[in-house]
């Protein structure tokens, strides 16, 4: 079995061949699905484990504190301690609540979360769902997401919830058209929607040098949206907890709340994921033009390695923007899109869709 | 295989289907219906024909079921519940179902399907926007434009709602 850390297409056709000289292809096919999902789960796992970790420093080295310390060296095993109370934790249910949907609200939220995450290419290879449709598929399915935070705040049959959600879905719904268009300003360069062809077309750099200002302007939009998208600080009105308690997940506890704070910062990896690809390269190297030595330095550096540090950077921008940005009222929040993001938006895309015509892009 | 995931999708559209209908609690009729039309997502997606189903998701369940739960939210209380159909209305609503069924099941199996010899492939994303936007034999830059012009009519119809709401508070 050769493997290739530059290339995962090596790892998955051995591990296909394996099992198509061993079982027949019905077979196959259901052990190659049950794989790639057990993939995903752990990849939730170690992302939420480690994402609460990294927002806890981060805010402590913003507010100038230590963070956790004391759960293991630099407080390392904190958030595993976390998990473990909060799964051994009873899951209370108001007597009041819908208790089908009370029940269903929080897996239809993280069904939603899978759905978008089979779409993100991590390497050259490594890709679940390579669709023609890339980007307009993971639009469709978290759109599915904000569907959860509805009910959720419905059955749970609580004022807090019921406005929280209310919240939520007004943002989510408009903050969706944004986070589409400012993904569309790309496409009109790439020509395609499909994530592997987007990535080919960034081989000689990436969008956002290639396509002048506006490529940077629908960078700026597309973080700003998706902060928003994924009701995150300063846009967390959905959960203002001097307001509101906590929300549309006020109600819950143990571990359904875990889903819905798992599926929150999976979302976030998901726009950070698809931010990366598309903006930044994805698994692409840094390239820069003709110097073959520097390039040939960069390709050195494994392609899941350049993933993960652009989306590393990327988290990081979304945790600076939650604890330095004080949050916005709700007549805010929805001014800034329908009144400046999405005219701005607009604009770009036509200015865009000129540069294209002209072919005035790199 | 795909048998077996097409009767599995089926199945769980005509078990939702009913289920929305039947159900005296409105969300949950909502809930069912989103189910049904993911199920039915599920079944574009398994013959490949990725565009309609994103499309499916995109429009159904991203946009109208989303529409018509904020409608619920806004109007209905948690204990509301349906009143209990008068059974007369029932007994004329099934049978209406069973002449509809049978007027279907009829036109079905009257129509001799042609099984295409060559292998149908699903069309990508630019042959449908090369389609929508082209004006020779077969093109629908018409429809299209005249779908841009009723959606723009509605949008500039809505802003003037809202507007007309603010002046008079």
């Amino acid at each position: 079995m050769e493997f290739s850390i530059y290339d995962f297409s090596t790892l998955t056709n051995s591990i296909h061949e394996g099992l198509s000289n061993s079982f027949s292809p019905t077979w196959v096919m259901i052990i190659e699905m049950s794989l790639v999902g057990l993939a995903f789960l752990g990849l939730f796992a170690v992302l939420g484990v480690t994402l609460v970790y990294a927002e806890r420093k981060v805010s402590a080295v913003i507010q100038q504190r230590m963070g956790p310390m004391r759960v293991g060296k630099w407080g390392l095993l904190q958030t595993i301690a976390d998990v473990i109370k909060l799964v051994l934790k009873e899951p209370l249910m108001n007597r009041q609540a819908d208790k089908l949907l009370f029940g269903i609200a929080p897996f239809i939220i993280i069904i939603a979360s899978f759905l978008a995450v089979a779409a993100v290419p991590f390497a050259k290879g490594l890709h679940a769902l390579d669709f023609d449709i890339g980007i307009l598929y993971v639009s469709a399915v978290s759109s599915i997401g904000v569907i959860g935070i509805l009910l959720a705040g419905w059955s749970s049959n609580n004022k807090y919830s019921l406005i929280g959600a209310m919240r939520s879905g007004a943002q989510i719904v408009s903050y969706e058209l944004s986070v589409g268009l400012s993904l569309l300003t790309i496409v009109v360069l790439s020509g395609s929607l499909q994530f592997s062809e987007i990535i080919e077309s960034q081989a000689n750099g990436w969008w956002i040098f290639k396509g002048h200002i506006p490529a940077f302007i629908a960078f700026v939009v597309f973080l700003i949206a998706g902060t928003a998208e994924t009701n995150r600080g300063p846009f967390d009105l959905a959960e203002a907890e001097s307001e509101l308690t906590a929300g549309f997940h006020t109600e819950y506890s143990g571990i359904k709340f875990a889903f819905f704070f798992l599926a929150e910062f999976a979302n976030m990896f998901i726009i950070c994921a698809i931010g990366a690809t598309v903006f930044l390269g994805g698994w692409m190297p840094l390239h820069i033009g003709d110097l073959a030595g520097f390039n040939a330095i960069m390709d050195f550096i494994p392609p899941i390695v350049w993933f993960g540090m652009k989306v590393t950077f990327l988290i990081f921008l979304m945790m600076w923007f939650r604890w330095t940005f004080p949050r916005l009222r709700i007549d805010q929040l929805l001014k800034l899109e329908w009144k400046y993001l999405l005219p701005i938006n607009l604009v770009n895309i036509l200015l865009m869709a000129f540069i294209g015509l002209m072919g005035w892009h790199f | 295989m795909e048998t077996y995931i097409f009767y599995i999708l089926a199945g769980a559209i005509l078990i939702f289907a009913l289920l929305s209908v039947t159900t005296r609690r409105v969300l949950r009729a909502a809930v069912y219906l989103l189910f049904a039309l993911g199920s039915t997502a599920g079944i574009y997606f398994m013959v490949e024909f990725l565009f309609l189903a994103a499309v499916q998701l995109l429009v159904y369940v991203g946009g109208v079921v989303v529409l018509i739960i904020f409608s619920i939210l806004l109007t209905s209380q948690i204990n509301d519940r349906l009143e209990q159909p008068e059974w007369l209305k029932v007994m004329a609503t099934m049978l209406l179902v069973v002449v509809g069924a049978g007027l279907s099941l009829f036109v079905i199996r009257e129509y001799d399907f042609n099984i295409s010899e060559t292998a149908m492939t699903a069309p990508t994303v630019s042959d449908i926007g090369l389609k929508l936007l082209s004006y020779g034999p077969g093109g629908y830059v018409l429809p299209f434009e005249v779908i841009s012009i009723l959606l723009l009519a509605a949008m500039i119809g809505a802003i003037v709602i809202a507007k007309r709401m603010k002046e008079n508070d």
